[in-house]
């Protein structure tokens, strides 16, 4: 196993076979499976046990059929379905084939999962999953109360101190070395900045996996933690590699009315009710067979809908309720302890005897970096970057297509986190080192030294807030081509700003105001992919909702978006290139989208 | 959060003046009985303690010998309704900067509140708005991936978990660094001595069958060490064990939660190789059944029932 380290001229240099870049449940499935069989490093921002898979709540999914009649195949279907038919069907076989070992795989590390009377895993309902093609819902859902990301994120961690996976905790990824080879584009390796000293680590390695999770962070009302800044993303943008389907950004259902927290959709699945301000049970109307237990997308429209037509509770009449008072205490205290009490906590709200104010919050990319179902990176519709492969929510498979089913992220990892670190490793056992260019971090070194010296004005939190808000304003559960344009020329402004930002601290040592002004870049960059791929979209499907464009054109649009960098920046804005990518059907032809 | 508009509020001098009781920048331990006291504050909430709360008055110091009783901040019977007015708070951090300072130094922040936001708000309005050189961890901001563990008041909290509204806004709030681990810079400490008695329990199943589904366990198996799964390895139990802060070979509440959550999983099979290393005179056997931790744990995790069952297991064996 190559496993090497040395400093020269200040910077850290070190070599493994295998380069996984994040720490969440997608990096971590990845390490277990590349550990055992070539040296291998995980470069990661925060602590792997704070990442941001540990919030998700309600469960996994796999048709077990442990509770009750099931089969990949309807899963298959309701996923593809789920996804408003952009899903690309032989990778939605696969996730769904492959849940099934993926669930035994988690529960033989050590996952406690809940049990049925005789022992097995037990297993909920979940919005969108359903028995035999939309017939009714199923319970389909793996899960440990309503912690199943922690205890997921918790057993991988567990089983990485086991096979002593080596981490580099709190190692910033900030830059992918590629270099030009008589065969063409190659991994050559990561450059790392170490946020303890200030110090650039680079890191050779044969294969690399980015794992890096999502960008929430463009929007201000978000379940997602304030670390999730799409670094991974944008440093695969950066280096002109292709994004896909970037306007699909899903709005969780149930947050915390004005904060944005996550409370699970496990909560429905055991039978919880949203109601408007005079109590009406309104999913009736929108989803008349499985109402509350319909996709995300189709419940974030319904509940914005009922507020925008004036049903709306509060002194505002700006959120809905999550009624889960016929529950009862002993099912809230047991299976759904936490969200009980961050409506507790964080609202002063008790669900045993109250209604729970919430509203929907910017939640899972169903984009991202273009992968084939080996998890392997896409240069373009199909041409493949030997060595470097993506996992998670960071990528785009696309399994999810234009909206996410709860439950199958949690899944997608597991699997496709599990494909990712096998085929690294396989690939690190046949391959050789691309060299290093010698100038390797200096791109790096160049870009954080311009960033800590400058003599700007600009706040970085200031330009933050603003894109935030632009983006909660105008690119959120409805669109149109004028906000969309209207956040287009505000990402714009705040872009022109963004050179000249005043970075406070000087200093090396956990440098968080210099991370934050980096990590304000990568959002900046993603922000406007965001939005241009929506303006280009017009139609409605998914989670992209155009009030312009109300009704889905499968004639025009049943095509995956792939967005480039192009050379050709102007004034404030990127060069962006957009094409497209068929989407893959095997057995489902695209109907209308009923619930 | 809101929307709001904050006025900026102008840091203050270098140095308050205020110094509560602590020691130099290695984070060494202060006397329970120098805290800055904890009666400012009521104890944070957990969904279960919640449930059952049986009001304790705020204003009593809680002696540190008495079990922790699960008393709780009310629930507030209305959400919010009502668009709440903000008021100032004095919030004062305990700044180190190895590059600069011989020694940490309190310095006072003013800054807007509204009473359902949280410490953790408080901070990033200091650090956006007044002094972005502040260094904290943080991510989910709200109480699941423990990285924000601090102490506030003399007590240990999670910053995104401790609301302003449970504290007294007359007085300042103190906040630091955890203590017991290194400081590296104002409120954040080296966490690696804390992950390495974590990773000396072999915090992971061991079982030797390789079934062909799942493994089976009853409902009751599963509820037996429920609690102890909770863990979200903040640190904060540990840093507020005055056993840990004079002696930091003890492994501390969390190695010894997390060892507990296995030896009372009826799927594990190497019990006794994790009792064995408890056993260790840096065990159990140091745990002066003091209750900070439980006391600490924002995830209501009752910490020290863990340790008695660990050490009852040492003593007659595992019953699961």
């Amino acid at each position: 196993m190559a496993e090497t380290s040395s400093v020269t001229d200040g910077i850290h240099y070190h070599q493994h076979d295998v380069l996984i870049i994040g720490g969440g449940g997608a990096g971590m499935r990845a390490a277990i499976e590349a550990a055992p069989k070539a040296s291998t490093a995980v470069i990661t921002k925060l602590y792997p046990t704070r990442s941001h898979t540990g919030a998700a709540q309600g469960g996994m999914a796999a048709a077990l059929a442990n509770v009750e009649e099931d089969s990949n195949e309807w899963h298959t279907y309701d996923t593809v379905k789920g996804g408003d038919y952009l899903t690309d069907q032989d990778s939605a076989e696969i996730l769904t084939r492959e849940a099934i070992d993926a669930v035994y795989d988690l529960e033989n590390m050590g996952l406690p999962f809940n049990r049925t009377p005789d022992g097995k895993i037990d297993q909920r309902r979940f919005g969108g999953h359903t028995r035999d093609h939309g017939k009714a819902p199923v319970r389909r859902a793996c899960y440990a109360a309503d912690r199943t990301g922690h205890m997921i994120l918790q057993t991988l961690y567990q089983n990485c101190v086991k096979h002593g996976v080596e981490f580099f905790n709190e190692f910033y990824a900030l830059d992918l070395i590629m270099t030009e080879t008589p065969e063409g584009k190659r991994v050559a390796g990561v450059v790392a900045y170490e946020l303890a000293t200030g110090e650039i680590h680079v890191f050779q390695g044969k294969a690399v996996v980015f794992a890096t999770g999502g960008f929430g962070k463009i929007y201000k009302t978000t379940s997602n933690a304030h670390t999730l800044t799409g670094d991974g993303v944008g440093i695969i943008w950066r280096k002109g590699l292709p994004l896909e389907d970037m306007e699909f950004y899903q709005f969780h259902p149930t947050g915390l009315a004005g904060l944005g927290i996550l409370l699970t959709e496990g909560a429905r699945g055991e039978g919880a009710i949203l109601r408007n301000a005079s109590g009406e049970r309104f999913m009736e109307r929108y989803a008349p067979t499985i109402k509350d237990l319909a996709p995300r997308d189709i419940v974030a429209r319904s509940m914005v809908q009922e507020v925008l037509d004036g049903r709306g509770a509060g002194p505002n009449k700006d959120y809905v309720y999550l009624d889960c008072t016929h529950l009862g205490a002993e099912v809230l205290e047991t299976k759904l302890p936490d969200i009980t009490e961050f409506a507790r906590t964080y609202l002063g709200v008790d669900p045993v005897v109250e209604r729970v104010p919430v509203y929907p919050t910017a939640h899972y990319a169903m984009g991202g970096i273009p992968t084939n179902n080996d998890a392997e990176v896409l240069a373009d519709n199909e041409t493949v970057i030997p060595g470097l492969y993506a996992a998670g929510e960071c990528a785009c498979v696309s399994v999810h297509g234009a909206n996410r089913l709860g439950t199958n992220s949690l899944l997608d990892i597991n699997v496709f986190g599990k494909r990712a670190g096998n085929n690294a490793v396989a690939y690190a056992k046949t391959a050789d080192f691309v060299d290093l260019p010698a100038d390797a971090a200096d791109g790096v070194v160049k870009m954080l030294a311009q960033l800590r010296e400058g003599t700007g004005t600009e706040s970085v939190a200031e330009i933050r807030k603003a894109l935030q808000e632009t983006m909660d304003r105008n690119a959120q559960v409805f669109r149109t081509e004028e906000t969309l344009q209207t956040a287009l020329a505000d990402i714009a402004k705040l872009r022109s700003r963004y050179p000249n930002v005043r970075i406070h601290d000087r200093g090396r040592r956990f440098n968080t105001d210099l991370l934050e002004a980096v990590e304000l870049g990568f959002l900046l960059d993603l922000a406007e992919v965001v939005v241009v791929s929506a303006i280009n979209r017009k139609e409605s499907r998914g989670a992209h909702m155009r009030d312009d464009y109300p009704t889905r054109d499968d004639v025009n649009f049943m095509q995956h978006t792939m967005a480039y960098r192009t050379a050709a920046e102007t004034g404030a804005s990127q060069g962006i290139r957009l094409d497209w990518k068929p989407v893959r059907v095997t057995h489902y032809q695209p109907t209308e989208r009923k619930y | 959060m809101s929307d709001t508009q904050l006025p900026q509020g102008d840091p203050k001098g270098q140095d308050s003046g205020v110094h509560p009781a602590h020691s130099g920048p290695t984070g060494a331990p202060t006397p329970m009985a120098d805290r800055p006291d904890t009666a400012s504050t009521d104890d944070q909430s957990s969904a279960h303690q919640v449930a059952e709360a049986a009001a304790q008055s705020s204003t009593e110091p809680k002696p540190v010998e008495n079990e922790y009783d699960g008393a709780d901040r009310e629930t507030q019977p209305a959400p919010s309704h009502d668009v709440p007015e903000s008021f100032n708070v004095t919030v004062i951090v305990r700044r180190y900067d190895p590059e600069v300072d011989d020694e940490p130094r309190w310095v006072d922040y003013d800054v807007q509140m509204y009473p359902t936001e949280r410490i953790l708000d408080a901070l990033h309005r200091i650090k956006w708005e007044q002094d972005p050189s502040l260094a904290f961890r943080r991510s989910c901001a709200h109480g699941i991936c423990g990285s924000d563990a601090m102490r506030i008041n003399g007590k240990n909290r999670l910053a995104c978990k401790a609301l302003v509204k449970d504290f007294d806004i007359s007085k300042p709030i103190y906040v630091e660094a955890i203590k017991g681990l290194p400081l590296e810079k104002d409120l954040i400490v080296n966490m690696e001595p804390f992950f390495d008695s974590y990773r000396e329990i072999q915090p992971f199943l061991q079982a030797a069958s390789k079934p062909e589904k799942e493994r089976h366990q009853t409902i009751a198996q599963r509820e037996r060490f429920d609690d102890t799964t909770k863990c979200i390895l903040c640190a904060a139990c540990t840093t507020s064990c005055p056993v840990f802060w004079t002696d930091g070979q003890y492994f501390g509440p969390a190695a010894i939660v997390n060892a507990h959550r296995f030896i009372f999983d009826s799927r594990d099979e190497a019990s006794q190789v994790r009792l064995d290393i408890l056993n260790d005179k840096e065990g159990v056997w140091r745990c002066r059944t003091t209750f900070n931790c439980t006391d600490a744990c924002p995830r209501g995790i009752q910490v020290t029932k863990a340790i008695a069952e660990v050490k009852q297991a040492l003593i007659s064996g595992v019953k699961l």
